[in-house]
């Protein structure tokens, strides 16, 4: 996966949680949680989303690689490399 | 062949529990011993009629769709969409102590205002306390708590206020006599006063479905029909399910929907005594049919609760039942597009248990004691919805009897055990439990259990 390809799927992934969200402004840099409106219980969905699809496996203590678009997408394109 | 998790009971909590398991994947069997999914809030069809157990209205009702509040966070951990529901909301609902009323809507404003008006007095204090209120995280299962009444008297002065309003948040979810915790107070609050009531147009059906389907196409698996007689713990820390017809199932865990001292009566051997004493808080529901809808009665509330004495006394009481509180429902008084079928009116009192389980063992008797309270109840209730008897088209009524029959929860407890296991923990490794005893109550609560306790311990 290319790192646009990686960003369409975290994006994705936050859809599916959060269908009522308006997506398509987000500030790539800023945190999700205040954006997206995202709770402790929505990063957890994120994280087993990303193991669900992708068999991607983000340990608790890596959570808050998480916190901006930007910082997910440097996070996981290693770990989508070969998707 | 074994599961990674089996859970007990397809109630609103055990059904959340499974949808989070079977959406990511996990292999997981819901048992329910009865032959219909539901639990406490489950429907029967008698004469030719359809009828609602349990839930009266779903609380916690959110129009604008703000998503940190209950019900928009669980509907988003089990992925379903807002509208399904099909909710309509109340019309308005009422707390009557002989002539003294206070109404509320789903706009916190209109209780506001009628404490004003009322209790003019004490209104500055009931704003603080709801300060008080908003500021605290009920959903932290490590919260600390109080004696609510402690909380509430250092705000408000006037008891019959505290008691009107502590009067419909006891009756929707309190397993403690006289007074509440001040976390489990706080959850009702917010659920009843400050966001409200709804229901969808086929009542608690409708939820039910939801539910089932969205485990079924998640790839869950239930079983009705299957009571679970023993639960024990194999070498390697896993349990063995072992089922009324002898069948054993293996789990590597299990999460219990059944109660905590049922669940935990199922490890013990039968000569151990219980760590916690059962619930004791039942109800009695008469259900009448009428000609009329409750609107052509005069009845324009959706939910009244009452109580005729000098003082409130929410306790198991030594009679029957308590017909002097109560609660009266009227499923019609919502804003639905179209009319109910039928005009219902559910009235429903604290009941004594054991009184009930004696007499259920004589028909007669239990038929004619059954009568007699509906008929002590309508007297009661008269000064507020005025004399329906000569409307009435057909009646129903269940006791605390019928709800430990068909829920297997001791005493038909309705909710639970005083003490709540917060944690969801118990002293059984890979044994967690959901619903009432874990302590998020109503049926948004109950399905909030079930997502946390499964995300818990089975998905973190």
């Amino acid at each position: 996966m290319t790192k646009e390809d990686v960003r369409k799927s975290v994006l994705d992934i936050i859809a599916s949680i959060a269908p009522d969200e308006d997506l398509s402004g987000i500030d790539g840099d800023a945190p999700l949680k205040e954006q997206a409106g995202l709770d402790s219980m929505d990063f957890l969905d994120i994280v087993m989303e990303l193991r669900k699809r992708y068999s991607i496996d983000v340990p608790e203590g890596e959570y808050m690689e998480l916190v901006s678009l930007n910082s997910s997408v440097n996070y996981l394109a290693p770990k989508m490399e070969n998707i | 062949m074994a599961y990674d998790v089996v859970i007990i009971g397809a109630g609103m909590s055990g059904l959340s529990a499974g949808i989070r398991l079977a959406y990511f994947d996990k292999k997981v069997c819901i048992l329910e011993k009865h032959s219909r999914i539901g639990g406490l809030n489950s429907y029967y069809k008698k004469g030719g009629h359809e009828f609602d157990v349990g839930l009266h209205a779903m609380t916690n009702f959110v129009a604008r769709r703000d998503r940190r509040k209950p019900l928009m966070r669980l509907l988003r951990q089990l992925r379903i969409g807002y509208d399904e529901l099909d909710l309509s909301e109340q019309t308005r609902s009422s707390v009557r102590f002989n002539d003294k009323t206070l109404y509320f809507t789903n706009d916190f404003n209109t209780l506001k205002a009628e404490i004003a008006d009322k209790f003019s007095a004490q209104i500055d204090g009931f704003i603080k306390l709801t300060d008080h209120i908003d500021s605290y995280n009920e959903l932290d299962i490590n919260a600390k708590t109080f004696p609510a009444r402690e909380v509430i008297d250092k705000y408000i002065t006037d008891r019959l206020l505290s008691d009107m309003l502590l009067c419909p948040l006891m009756f929707y979810g309190n397993a403690k006599e006289r007074d509440m915790d001040f976390w489990q107070f706080v959850i009702m609050f917010k659920s009843i006063f400050e966001e409200g009531f709804a229901r969808p147009f086929e009542g608690v059906r409708r939820i039910l479905r939801i539910l089932k389907n969205k485990y079924n196409e998640c790839g869950g698996e239930l079983r009705l029909g299957s009571g679970v007689k023993k639960l024990t713990t194999a070498n390697d820390g896993s349990l063995r399910v072992v089922l009324d017809t002898g069948e054993t199932i293996e789990a590597k865990k299990v999460i219990s929907s059944a109660g905590y001292v049922e669940t935990m009566r199922l490890c013990n051997s039968s000569d151990e005594p219980d760590e916690v004493p059962p619930g004791k808080m039942s109800f009695m529901e008469s259900l009448y049919l009428l000609d009329k809808t409750p609107a052509d009665l005069g009845i324009e509330d959706t939910i009244i609760f009452y109580n005729n004495r000098e003082r409130f006394d929410y306790k198991n009481p030594d009679t029957l039942i308590d017909e002097k509180s109560g609660v009266i429902c009227c499923p019609n008084n919502f804003a639905y597009d179209t009319p109910l079928k039928d005009n219902i009116l559910r009235v429903t009192n604290i009941a004594n248990s054991d009184l009930w389980e004696r007499l259920s063992k004589n028909d007669d008797e239990y038929a004619r004691a059954k009568e007699t309270s509906m008929r002590l109840t309508r007297n009661a209730i008269s000064q507020y919805v005025g004399d329906f008897h000569s409307s009435i088209l057909y009646t129903d009524s269940f006791t605390p009897a019928t709800i430990r029959r068909y829920t297997d929860h001791i005493n038909g407890a309705v909710y639970g055990t005083e003490e709540k296991i917060r944690s969801g923990k118990t002293r059984v490794d890979n044994l967690y439990i959901c619903g009432t005893d874990q302590g998020f109550l109503g049926i948004v609560g109950a399905m909030l259990s079930g997502i946390t306790v499964a995300n818990l311990y089975a998905l973190k």
